[in-house]
């Protein structure tokens, strides 16, 4: 069973991998594999995880304030049928209400309050902690600036502006830097995968180069990769 | 027939499968050739060692895993070493996950670490697995009303009135810790506006690194008390804890990528210059 799992995760990643040649039926076969493997284990987690504990069991006990959810959420559907779509707005009114309300609390408490609180910070003692907090409130405040609209940015303003430009570019340089490190890090997860069994490797990477030369030579000779 | 091209005009349209190439080299090499390169532990990596190392022998702490197998090479490693440590001071672990595939990969790093063959834990005495929860920041909001009542059966179906470890344990605040390694959402950010930043639960996580810059002001007010971002946080954690595995055989594999990504861009760029300079840039 391991053997086979192996081949199978081998075989999909060098379908995937293949995009990188160029657009070919394996990477289209691995992808829209995905997508339906995906799409059904969501399909049956959600009966399993959600609509099975939540509601059906909870309605064969007898809560029947469930059933009001489960309306609801049939709702959602008459967004199929057009004379009744608008009935599809009333759960979407209810999901919007109640995530705004949550994250409105979550967001203040989290991050504008205590961010706030974690820049009001000494500028003057602590030697070399001082300077990075200078730079600290230095950063925040142009970059507050810079998202002013109210005044054209010219000027004094203009000049602040632009400091502000420079730490948001800091900030999106360290962001990208970040988001590489990840893609490497995946990169070396699969690449890691795929050293498990270099024999197998070997094997469904001559497969898939095989396949790839004589499919792209049938492109060519229909005109279809033109 | 066609002029021939000058080195520089090849070089500025080469083929972008060499660039994969030499990229797929970069990565290969150093896995299989040992190639040591120095680790320091950041501050960030620092703190979370030692706010887990400061709980006391025994207690217990509540550890939500949100990840998915693309999480799985830049988290795993820290979970895995997250488990010994804590197994190694006797903290007694209760686990659950907002996300649909954490649970198996948690009891795949469970087995791994030997916490039932090696460490002697036993289930609902010294640990609990309770699953998957449905609801993202509704289950968070949820738990703090009731851990028990979130989830009224473990991942075995074993009800969670009859836990002896969940006795005493029913919302985030009656653990010593909140422990979330996450790759997205729901995971530290809803953690920390949703949990932390309104019970007050002393709160430390690992993440992806390209969730890392969005989570270091959290850690910077102190809302969190340790962060470990992406598999360089794992590396430096498992270096601390002591157990080199994944993450830190991983890392001169990152290295080489990113100094092969640091020569593209400089390449890249010295190459839009020289066309500039001659007048054909594009």
């Amino acid at each position: 069973m391991d053997a086979l799992q192996l081949w199978i995760s081998t075989a999909l990643t060098l379908c995937i991998l293949s995009f990188l040649w160029k657009d070919n039926p394996l990477y289209k076969l691995a992808e829209h594999l995905f997508v339906g493997i995906s799409a059904g284990y969501y399909i049956a987690l959600a009966w399993q995880e959600t609509i099975r504990p939540n509601l059906v069991e909870e309605v064969a006990r007898g809560n029947w304030i469930r059933l009001g959810a489960a309306i609801l959420g049939v709702l959602m559907f008459t967004r199929f049928v057009p004379k009744i779509s608008w009935l599809s707005r009333w759960p979407l009114a209810f999901v919007v209400g109640m995530y705004a309300g949550i994250n409105v609390i979550a967001f203040a408490s989290g991050d504008l309050i205590l961010q706030l609180q974690s820049t009001m910070v000494d500028v003057v003692h602590d030697g070399w902690t001082a300077v990075s907090n200078v730079i600290l409130v230095i950063g925040l405040a142009t970059s507050l600036i810079y998202f002013y609209f109210s005044k054209e940015q010219k000027g004094a303003l203009g000049v602040v502006s632009r400091i502000g430009i420079f730490f948001l570019m800091i900030s999106f340089g360290a962001s990208f830097g970040y988001t590489v490190m990840s893609r490497m890090s995946l990169a070396i997860g699969r690449t890691r995968e795929l050293m498990v069994s270099p024999a197998t490797t070997g094997i469904l990477l001559l497969a898939v180069a095989v396949f790839l030369f004589v499919w792209g030579r049938r492109q060519r000779s229909t005109g279809e990769g033109a | 027939m066609t002029a021939r091209r000058s080195w520089r005009e090849r070089l500025e349209f080469i083929d972008r499968r060499w660039l994969f190439l030499i990229l797929a080299f970069a990565i290969v090499l150093p896995l299989v050739v040992d190639l040591p390169l120095p680790l320091y532990v950041s501050p960030m990596v620092q703190d979370l060692y030692d706010a887990i190392e400061d709980l006391p022998d025994g207690s217990t702490v509540l550890i939500s895993a949100d990840y998915d197998p693309s999480g799985k090479p830049e988290l795993e490693p820290f979970h895995l070493a997250l488990i010994h440590q804590l197994a190694e001071k006797k903290v007694k672990m209760v686990m659950y996950s907002l996300w649909p595939a954490a649970t198996p990969i948690t009891e795949a790093v469970l087995a791994e670490a030997g916490l039932t063959t090696d460490y002697g834990y036993r289930k609902d005495v010294d640990y609990v697995l309770l699953g998957y929860k449905e609801g993202q920041q509704i289950a968070m909001r949820s738990i703090q009303k009731s851990l028990k009542g979130t989830f009224p059966v473990d991942r075995d179906g074993t009800p969670s009135n009859e836990i002896p470890l969940l006795q005493h344990y029913d919302t985030y605040t009656d653990f010593a810790m909140l422990i979330n390694v996450s790759a997205g959402s729901p995971g530290v950010k809803e953690y920390v506006q949703n949990v932390q930043s309104i019970t007050g639960v002393p709160m430390v996580a690992a993440c992806t690194a390209v969730s890392g810059p969005d989570y270091v002001p959290y850690y910077k007010a102190g809302q969190l008390l340790g962060l470990a971002a992406g598999m360089k946080g794992a590396a430096e954690y498992e270096k601390l804890v002591g157990r080199p595995g994944l993450a830190m055989a991983g890392m001169s594999a990152q290295s080489a990528s990113h100094i092969l990504l640091i020569a593209f861009i400089v390449f890249g760029n010295v190459m839009y210059f020289l066309a500039r300079r001659s007048g054909g840039a594009r």
